[in-house]
């Protein structure tokens, strides 16, 4: 017999399954699940059977920044001159067919990549993958050496060149560091969904969906299970875990 | 503090005189001839997080651990938050124009024993009047049952 505990976390559970109590997923739209995994309860450690993930349908985009002004403004990353060494965590990049002449802008940001390159050549193992799939630097063990940087292909990380003030209190950041995406991992352990996606639903396009690339029930498993997915530079091997359609 | 011994440290070294000034500034009258630092009284709070021996010895430790726990495993919550010292130990700070900073706190004790710290180059020292960053601090019940918990896991109560 399992302890009051379980129990009462079975009775959830099947509760959940029948639909008999609200979700703890959150409703954009009729029928729209941002992600279905059940909240991960306050203290426990991030879960190996999750792969967070990101499904882009640039198709939706234009020249929009609704999502990199929503992570400047969460994260706490703009930079104060707005020159080449200003940290970007997600930017817009615009592309344009040569032979149509077809233009398209996507957001391109860390591909939180299954076997991210910035890990391996990490000397003192500050670039790290949490069990959950999201790929972070350790600030606190970086050493600035910026190698990262060169091993990524997606030129995804920033270093921070200038000390810095006025940070965010759940955003740490510090002068001699690496940073980039954490999917906001600081929203996502307490069931929220990232700020750029957030900040993208609300302005109406909906172009970002979050969620669990491990759950074939999640509604970003089953989208893209029915329609045709761009990785960038697939060629690499990498897995990354944010993909894109209508390319 | 006898005016002799005062004035021995006056001719002392100009750096030792500023730091034996602060100390002896902040220890008025204890017993015996030893200044030990008082660290300002916490701005939130009955409790801190683990008694008061354990934390004087121990906070960089529980510090470190927690620290590793939460950016490595992304175990959110637990008592040894560094957002959790800001939150109840930070105290109008003069030199931030009177906004509240844990500097003043942890400044006290960290002068007189010569330690610096980096923290605060990244982390804001700043308590943040935004309650929502602390969610889990909402519901003392609830944050009490699992500091219990916690510290009897790490056996530093039994
Ligand atoms: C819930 C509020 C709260 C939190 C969170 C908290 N403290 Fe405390 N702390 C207190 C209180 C209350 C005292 C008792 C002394 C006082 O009133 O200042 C205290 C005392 C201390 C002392 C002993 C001070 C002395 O006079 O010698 C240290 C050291 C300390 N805290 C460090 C920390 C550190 C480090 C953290 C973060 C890991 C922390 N505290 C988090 C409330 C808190
Ligand atoms: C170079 C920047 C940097 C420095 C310096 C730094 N940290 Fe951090 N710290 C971070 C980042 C980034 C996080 C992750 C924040 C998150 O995900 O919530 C973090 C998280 C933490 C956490 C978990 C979150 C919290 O508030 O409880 C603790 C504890 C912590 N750091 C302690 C320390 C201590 C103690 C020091 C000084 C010895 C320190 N840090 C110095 C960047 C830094
Ligand atoms: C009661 C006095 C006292 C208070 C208050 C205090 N500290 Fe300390 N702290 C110390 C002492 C003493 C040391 C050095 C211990 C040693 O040398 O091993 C230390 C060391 C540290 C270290 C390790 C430094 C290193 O180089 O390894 C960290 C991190 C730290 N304290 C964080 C804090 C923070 C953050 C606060 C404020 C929230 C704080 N301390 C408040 C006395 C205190």
């Amino acid at each position: 017999m399992s302890n009051i505990r379980d129990n009462d976390i079975d009775k959830a559970r099947r509760q959940f399954m029948t639909g008999a109590v609200a979700t703890a997923g959150m409703t954009i739209a009729p029928g729209f699940m941002l992600y279905t995994a059940e909240a991960r309860p306050a203290g426990t450690a991030a879960d190996p059977k999750v792969r967070w993930g990101l499904l882009i349908d640039i198709s939706k985009c234009d020249d929009c920044t609704v999502c990199v002004d929503a992570c400047k403004k969460e994260n706490g990353w703009q930079g104060h001159r707005g020159d080449l060494t200003d940290a970007q965590w997600i930017r817009k990049v615009d592309l344009k067919d040569k032979n149509t002449g077809v233009k398209s802008s996507l957001p391109v940001m860390c591909m939180h990549c299954e076997y991210p390159p910035c890990v391996d050549v990490c000397p003192v193992g500050a670039s790290m993958k949490r069990a959950d799939g999201i790929v972070l630097v350790d600030k606190h063990i970086c050493i600035g050496c910026r190698y990262c940087m060169m091993a990524c292909p997606y030129g995804a990380r920033s270093f921070v060149h200038e000390e810095v003030h006025g940070q965010k209190t759940h955003l740490p950041r510090g002068q001699g560091t690496v940073e980039s995406c954490t999917m906001c991992a600081h929203r996502v352990d307490n069931d929220q969904i990232p700020a750029c996606v957030e900040a993208c639903n609300a302005s109406g396009r909906e172009a970002m969906m979050f969620g669990n690339l491990r759950d074939p029930n999640s509604d970003i498993s089953k989208r893209i299970a029915e329609i045709s997915t761009v990785k960038l530079r697939a060629d690499m091997g990498l897995d990354p875990h944010v993909q894109y359609v209508n390319f | 503090m006898t005016q002799g011994r005062h004035h021995f440290w006056k001719t002392m070294a100009a750096g030792l005189l500023i730091l034996a000034g602060f100390v002896l500034a902040g220890a008025p009258a204890v017993a015996g001839d030893v200044p030990v630092p008082h660290p300002a009284k916490a701005a939130k709070g009955e409790k801190c997080v683990a008694p008061i021996p354990e934390m004087r010895r121990n906070h960089m430790n529980l510090l470190k651990h927690q620290r590793d726990d939460t950016l490595r495993k992304g175990i959110r919550g637990n008592p040894f938050s560094l957002k959790g010292c800001v939150d109840c130990h930070a105290v109008p700070d003069k030199a931030a124009g009177g906004a509240r900073t844990v500097r003043p706190f942890c400044q006290t004790c960290h002068s007189y024993a010569a330690v610096k710290i980096d923290c605060f180059s990244c982390h804001t020292g700043k308590a943040d009047e935004d309650k929502t960053a602390l969610k889990a601090m909402d519901n003392p019940h609830k944050v009490t049952a699992r500091l219990q918990d916690y510290l009897k896991q790490r056996s530093v109560v039994k």
